[in-house]
């Protein structure tokens, strides 16, 4: 069973995880990502990979304690073990070599940005990274993602650190000019508003951007067809087709809807644990 | 002698008004007594053409006989010999269209319960007889197996029994395929499925859950890195066929796949004491009509729901379920509505679905499945009050393995190209049999192919036959 060898906390609700899962380190490629199971009789939740290192054989994740299977994980310790850890699923982000890739992460989210925006810069693509928070505090993982390509901007709503305001204000201002080169690429991944309003940024421009879909999935297989997205007007399962598509051709509408599927019963589970407690022998 | 008497022994049953609201089982399975008097109804004949109607020839009277004479454990092994599965196939083998359908005493009367008594034989088994004592390997040569369904499984006990290391490669976190996420409790118990399992461990089956050959390895890492000699791949036809009208993606609207994953796999029936939740509201249609259909609207009733449809555009008498299955909806009070055609999901401001707008058909010329082609009646549409649409129209072949390997043909349909008698692939060592070569289909023809494809390796391995 998958290990945890560390633990960090990011924020009061966000953690990370590095994880001993040698095959799925092995195999892993940035933009996918993997399905745990955390107890028995637990759900299987999506999760993206933020890093992974074939050479150690561990795979990194974020995980924002949203609910009671993310408060269950985020209350793993080092030595601990994921019940149940399977991936790499869906497929890695292909870009073209040699642009400037803006990569836009709001949240956990920008954890993901980790691999991928290393990987671009090590084959010469050339690297932003625009992050933002309410605050400077919740702003995550700022030094590693500074390691990892040629740019980092840092936006926070109350403008505590870099820039104030939204990260999509920071990319318009991007586009219009404010960079040594124009974005060629912009890859958002964050809360879906977030990654909805990057599109919305982007569209006038016709710059190529993709975004990260996590909706409501159980094997990630294409198996159940729960994560069904429409993309340009076809149906498509996120789980095999993405994660991540076309942002201009997604039906963010829906996407949103959907994922408000299970609202009422996810508060349930979290009330329940909150007044049993999470008991780690089960 | 054989006892002349037209009916079968009844198979006892729990009442339907108790059994729609949980998820025990339905048939309560023979007694010695009820299984000896079944017994006794076999003819003997000179030309047991039984035989012919199983996929995997189970020695039928033979094994019926020895049930007359009070031999079960000679029962037990007949069967056991020709079919690897049988407390699973006892349960939900289409009997009527196969061993059945061809038994001598449907000429003038109803067939012999050869379904019934195989469960009965097999569950004595599994009750009165321990476990076999661990095995180790004897051969040298390690195999593979993608999939622990059934056509993997039954691959896996064959060729662990003939002395082969085997490891089965699982993308789920437990095995057992459609066995486990999709044939409901109320039809097949778990705890059946795990006693076999059980068995398969015992002979030195590994199984490895978490693993998706084609994501986590590749098909050619697993003989050049790993070493196996052979691969059969059992990986089933599990992607689900949605219809493509407007609506589908509205909230309550579901795959069967998915509705009976949240509810088999994830135990969304114990919600919040397990953590998979699924919403079912108080009226529930169901699209289709074959097994996976009565498997999806009975578990509607058992989650709740107050009403249960059957949506079909097709008649009762194109219906792919099986009979048992047809009459216990029935009872259950699951409602039927034939040569009825969704053409649209109607839903809210909130996208939650409200509606299921239809069609009324009638049935025309044949169509190139032979069934009668269904011709919609124009001004018919009429709208179908519900809150939840399950969608049970089909599945085909995963295309997650096919895609990353090279060399291995398909058909046009996404079906894996395999020889029939033996499951050899386009590509040497590789072996492939059940859904995933045939597209949907039932239990005992996928054990029926992983049991020729653990002989063919054999063969070919070792030069034997």
């Amino acid at each position: 069973m998958p290990t945890i060898v560390e633990k960090r906390v990011l924020t009061p609700i966000t953690k990370l995880f590095r994880v001993e899962a040698p095959l799925i380190a092995r195999s892993a490629r940035p933009g996918q990502f993997l399905i745990v199971r955390v107890r028995e009789g637990g759900e299987r939740i999506p999760l993206t990979i933020a890093d992974y290192d074939a050479a150690t054989g561990l795979v990194t994740i974020v995980v924002q304690e949203v609910g009671a299977t993310t408060r269950r994980l985020g209350a793993l310790e080092p030595g601990e073990t994921i019940l149940d850890m399977v991936g790499p699923l869906g497929n890695a982000i292909e870009l073209a070599p040699g642009g400037h890739v803006v990569g836009v992460g709001g949240g956990f989210g920008s954890a993901a940005l980790l691999c991928l925006m290393r990987a671009l810069r090590r084959r010469g693509d050339h690297t932003t990274i625009v992050m933002g928070a309410r605050r400077a505090d919740l702003l995550l993982l700022v030094d590693e993602l500074r390691a990892v390509c040629d740019h980092l901007e840092l936006c926070t709503d109350d403008g505590s650190v870099g820039f104030k305001g939204f990260v999509t204000q920071r990319l318009q201002q991007l586009i219009d000019g404010d960079s040594p080169r124009r974005p060629d690429h912009v890859v958002a991944i964050g809360p879906m508003p977030m990654m909805r309003a990057v599109a919305e940024t982007t569209r006038p421009t016709g710059i190529p951007t993709l975004v990260s879909m996590d909706p409501v999935m159980i094997d990630g297989t294409g198996m159940c067809g729960g994560c069904r997205i429409t993309v340009g007007g076809e149906v498509k399962f996120a789980c095999v087709d993405g994660p991540c598509f076309d942002a201009h051709r997604v039906d963010f509408d829906e996407a949103m809807r959907r994922t408000k599927m299970y609202v009422r019963e996810q508060e349930a589970a979290l009330q329940r644990l909150e007044t049993e407690g999470i008991c780690h022998a089960g | 002698m054989p006892v002349k008497r037209a009916n079968k022994t009844p198979m006892p049953e729990r009442p339907a008004g108790i059994r729609s609201h949980d998820f025990r089982e339905v048939n309560e399975g023979y007694s010695l007594a009820h299984a000896a008097f079944e017994a006794e109804r076999c003819l003997r004949c000179q030309d047991p053409v039984c035989i012919e109607g199983c996929p995997v020839g189970i020695p039928i009277p033979d094994f019926i006989h020895a049930v007359a004479a009070g031999d079960l454990p000679g029962a037990a092994r007949q069967l056991r010999e020709a079919n690897p599965l049988p407390a699973i196939c006892g349960r939900v083998c289409p009997q009527e269209s196969q061993c059945e359908m061809l038994c001598h005493m449907v000429k003038r009367f109803r067939p012999v319960a050869i379904g019934h008594l195989e469960r009965y034989v097999a569950d004595w088994e599994r009750m009165e007889t321990p476990l076999p004592e661990p095995r180790t390997p004897t051969r040298a040569e390690k195999i593979a197996v993608i999939g622990a369904g059934p056509a993997g499984l039954v691959c896996a006990g064959e060729l662990a029994r003939l002395g082969y290391a085997v490891t089965v490669y699982e993308a789920l976190h437990a095995p057992g395929g459609v066995l486990r996420y999709g044939i409901p409790e109320f039809r097949l118990p778990k705890e059946i499925l795990d006693w076999e399992i059980e068995v398969l461990r015992r002979l030195g089956v590994e199984i490895v859950c978490n693993v998706i050959i084609g994501k986590t390895l590749t098909l050619d890492a697993l003989f050049d890195d790993y070493g196996f000699a052979a691969v059969f791949v059992g990986t089933g036809a599990g992607l689900p066929a949605f219809l493509g009208i407007p609506g589908e993606n509205l909230n309550g609207v579901f795959s069967a796949n998915e509705f009976l994953t949240r509810i088999n796999l994830m135990r969304a029936y114990d919600f919040p004491a397990a953590d998979t939740p699924l919403k079912v509201g108080r009226r529930v249609a169901v699209i289709g009509a074959g097994n996976t259909a009565m498997d999806a609207i009975r578990s509607a009733m058992r989650m709740g729901a107050e009403e249960a449809l059957i949506v079909y555009r097709r008649s009762e008498k194109e219906m792919s379920a099986r009979v048992e299955e047809y009459h216990h909806a029935i009872e259950e009070g699951v409602q039927f509505n034939w040569l009825t055609n969704p053409i649209e999901i109607l839903g809210d401001k909130e996208g939650w679905v409200t509606g299921l707008k239809c069609q009324r058909m009638r049935l025309g010329e044949p169509d190139a499945s032979g069934r009668a082609r269904p011709v919609p009646i124009e001004g018919s549409e009429f709208v179908l009050p519900v809150d939840n649409v399950v969608l049970a129209i089909g599945t085909t072949p995963n295309p997650l393995l096919i895609k990353t390997a090279s060399g291995l043909e398909t058909t046009r349909r996404g079906c894996l190209v395999a020889e029939e008698t033996t499951g050899q692939t386009s590509r040497r060592r590789i072996y492939a049999g059940g859904d995933a070569v045939t597209g949907a289909a039932t239990v005992i023809l996928a054990a029926g192919a992983g049991k020729r494809a653990a002989r063919a390796i054999h063969a070919d391995l070792s030069g034997e036959h």
